[in-house]
């Protein structure tokens, strides 16, 4: 008979005595989420920093405190950091882990083991990635795209990041993996695909990418360090390798992995609207089918960051047009959710705020990437501020804003307590203003030809650096609050009993908050809808001790 | 509370009563995650054949100049080799499942020293390269060399893709090592032989990836030259 883990400790191995050593061997799905969340947030606040130092240099024309040298290192740290280590994994990692298993009514992912070797090798990872802070030849100051031939030549040590990057890239397949035999066999009794939250068809979406596009950046960054330290000819035009096939590579991962960000993020909102809003999801099919369309489509658009280096018009305008077409399945998204609002019964409780906030700031980071998905404008446009403005309107105003709107929402699921929700807000609207203080301005700057990756620039553009350093200000205040607002609300907050926002997916439907270890003590037959709210109530109830329906 | 693994119940309203699915002894999904694996594995070589292909359009005749002087007796043994240990693992598994425990060792242990077999002979064909100048940062492949380009790029990524191949090798030899292991503990039965199954699923792909890797690099410079050194 295979192992079980029906005992108290649930370790990947052996059975550790003290608590320590209990959450360092678990295998339960959601101590591995919160394990995630302890060790992302940690490496989000050195980005954080890093990128506050940028803002800081860029406070006044000309060098102040960082030279060139250094100011290339701290982007590639941040970028590096923020995509590989933080939004990569993100909701998928902390979220994803947390919360799908019980929305489907599973006792844990399809591979406990797996799940926390994963989370091990991504710890590695990181650690992998950072190493280089401390070596003599200093941290790669490529960019987080390392683009041949300059990664081959460079003196920074560009080895440590790009193993880093394969090391996490594997995690990532190994979580896809998980979480996709997960859905396909350990779904409750009834419960057809049809009848799954949204959130659990964003991280399905979200899966296939990175099971299907991973593995290509994690072989060009090996085929990178073949020909940086075995010499092979494949990038570097000396060696007469193609640079340019670099980045068709890199991007034909790198640009799926945008959607891999976003689709569960866009989950996380496909429960707090209509949750928040106490009405049936408008157009489930559709969102449901727009997450797999936009992970299919996402697939055929890299081509879109080569626009300058050289590459067939034909090939230019396909990739064009093809982009347009993602635009379209996310325009559906939005419309399902403000369709969902009309006629609801809309309470605005934290979680909904950030909703409603990225409702605003993701149509600016989506529909600004539009606007350079066309050849023409791009060409003006690319590798200036607007493009940097675009995608953190896109990562932070969409995926980040989203990721905190979950992290309240599922706080109580989590945490068994409350936060306070007037400096929850409080602090929303502080990183609301304060967000689009700090890159709005960037548009308008990079518009007027503002050069990405420099540490200096001509005067004219001092006043957008100088409004953009100001929201940088109010945006960390804010976030800060926020950690502030979570840290008291789990020591000292009110217990919130188990389904404190009304909701009809499964994961509110627990013994308990927090959840025991093995999570539902029962699971129920699934016959309904994952939304069914009638006249701002809850249709379907249960009897919690047999878990059988008696509405 | 440790104990053997029950499957629950969930009933419906109407009284049926429906199986729930665990993680546990789910074989399926042992099979489906694997599964997902090795397409990720065929992803990654993939992206390597492309590149292969991609510089094979920009120097045709190079490719075919460098893929003549590769030695094909030995690249074909090897994939003779290579065939006959993914029949021996799969009989192996045949057996397994039908209760010959015995007969299963038996095969497992042929489909190791096929694997060893392979790469010594990988080895005296990397050896013989070596001395012709022709190995990793070393003589003819260093940039000053005078060779052509696109030869370079040939053998660049040759070194590289079959390194790659080489290496998938030894860690199935591990694999098999770590399987008879389990075996002989009683961990892999004929009732609970997910480990086996995937290890095999594992060995297939690895003589797939080499069904394509001949090819590419032996065959395709065969025509009309004089066979290897
Ligand atoms: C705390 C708020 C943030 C601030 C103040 C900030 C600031 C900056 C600055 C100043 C740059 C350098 C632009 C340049 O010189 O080209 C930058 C680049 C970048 N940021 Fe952020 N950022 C923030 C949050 C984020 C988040 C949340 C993400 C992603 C999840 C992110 C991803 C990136 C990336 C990928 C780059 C490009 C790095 C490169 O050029 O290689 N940032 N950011
Ligand atoms: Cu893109």
């Amino acid at each position: 008979m295979s192992k079980t883990y029906f005992d108290e400790t649930h370790c990947a191995i052996g059975h550790p005595k003290s608590k320590f050593m209990q959450w360092m061997l678990t295998v339960d799905h959601k101590r591995i989420g919160i394990m995630y969340a302890a060790v992302m947030f940690f490496y989000f606040f050195i980005a954080v920093g890093t990128a506050f130092m940028m803002r800081l240099e860029l406070l006044a024309p000309g060098g102040q405190f960082l030279d060139g040298d250094t100011f290339n290192q701290a982007f590639t740290l941040h970028g590096v950091i923020m995509i590989f280590l933080f939004i990569i994994p993100g909701v998928p990692a902390v979220l994803g882990n947390i919360v799908m298993p019980l929305m489907i009514g599973a006792k844990d992912v399809s591979f406990p083991r797996l799940n926390w070797f994963t989370f091990w090798l991504y710890v590695v990872g990181t650690f992998i990635a950072l190493a280089s802070l401390f070596t003599d030849a200093g941290f790669a100051d490529t960019g987080w795209t390392f683009y041949a031939p300059y990664s081959i030549n460079t003196s920074t040590n560009v080895i440590f990041t790009l193993v880093a990057a394969f090391v996490l890239g594997m995690a990532s397949i190994l979580t896809g993996l998980n979480f996709l035999v997960t859905i396909h066999r350990l779904r409750a009794p009834g419960m057809d695909f049809w009848k799954m939250p949204l959130f659990v068809w964003g991280i399905y979406a979200t899966a296939w990418i990175q099971l299907l596009a991973t593995p290509v950046v994690g072989i060009t960054l090996i085929l990178a360090i073949m020909e940086k330290y075995f010499g092979i000819g494949i990038f570097d035009p000396a060696k007469g390798g193609d640079p340019v096939l670099f980045e068709h590579l890199f991007w034909i991962y790198s640009h799926p992995a945008v959607y891999l960000m976003i689709l569960p993020a866009f989950g996380i909102m496909s429960e707090i609207i209509p949750t928040f809003s106490r009405r049936e999801v408008f157009g489930y099919r559709a969102i449901a089918i727009s997450s797999a369309s936009i992970a299919g489509i996402g697939y055929l658009v890299w081509g879109h960051h080569l626009y300058t280096s050289g590459m067939a018009d034909t090939a230019k305008i396909i990739f064009s047009f093809l982009t347009f077409f993602v635009a379209i399945p996310t325009g559906i998204k939005f419309y399902d959710w403000v369709a969902t609002m009309y006629k609801g019964k809309i309470i605005l409780a934290t979680p909904m705020l950030w909703a409603l906030g990225t409702i605003i700031t993701f149509t600016i980071g989506g529909l600004t990437g539009v606007t350079i998905a066309m050849i023409g404008v791009d060409i003006h446009l690319q590798d200036t501020y607007y493009t940097v403005a675009h995608f953190h309107y896109a990562m932070l105003g969409g995926v980040v804003f989203l990721f905190f709107a979950g992290l309240h929402y599922w706080f109580p699921l989590v945490t068994g307590k409350m936060y306070n929700e007037y400096h929850g807000k409080i602090s929303f609207y502080l990183q609301f203003v304060g967000f689009n203080l700090l890159w709005f301005p960037m548009f308008i700057a990079g518009y007027y030809g503002m050069p990405r990756r420099y540490f200096d620039y001509l005067p004219e553009f001092q006043i957008y650096h100088q409004v953009s350093f100001l929201g940088a200000v109010i945006f960390i205040t804010g976030l800060i609050y926020m950690f502030v607002v979570f840290y008291k609300g789990w020591t000292k907050g009110e217990p919130s009993g188990t389904n404190p926002w009304n909701a009809t997916t499964l994961e509110w439907h627990l013994p308990t908050s927090p959840p025991p270890l093995e999570n539902h003590s029962k699971v129920p037959y699934v016959d309904f809808n994952p939304y069914e709210y009638h006249h701002g109530q809850p249709v379907v109830k249960f009897d919690y001790k047999t878990m059988q329906r008696i509405d | 509370m440790s104990g053997p693994y029950v499957p629950e119940i969930a009933i419906d309203r109407n009284g049926n009563e429906h199986i729930v699915q665990g993680w546990q002894g789910d074989f399926y999904g042992g099979k489906l995650g694997f599964w997902l694996f090795m397409f990720t594995e065929v992803l990654m070589f993939g992206a390597m054949f492309m590149a292969l292909a991609y510089y094979n359009t920009l120097h045709p005749q190079d490719f075919l100049d460098a893929s003549a002087s590769l030695n094909r007796l030995l690249g074909g043994i090897n994939t003779v080799v290579l065939l006959i240990s993914a029949l021996t693992m799969g009989l192996g598994l045949l057996n397994m499942r039908v209760g010959k425990v015995k007969e299963a060792k038996q095969m497992i242990w042929a489909t190791i020293i096929l694997a060893t077999l392979f790469l010594v002979i990988k080895g005296f064909e990397w050896r013989a390269e070596y001395n012709h100048g022709i190995f990793l940062m070393h003589d003819q492949l260093l940039p000053e060399s005078s060779l052509a380009l696109g030869q370079k790029l040939f053998f660049g990524l040759y070194f590289t893709m079959t390194g790659l191949h080489g290496f998938h090798i030894i860690i199935g030899i591990g694999l098999m090592i770590w399987l008879l292991k389990r075996i002989n503990a009683q961990k892999v039965t004929p009732d609970h032989h997910i480990l086996y199954w995937n290890i095999a699923l594992y060995w297939d792909i690895v003589h797939l990836i080499w069904v394509f890797v001949f090819p590419y690099y032996y065959m395709i410079g065969a025509g009309g030259a004089t066979g290897g050194h």
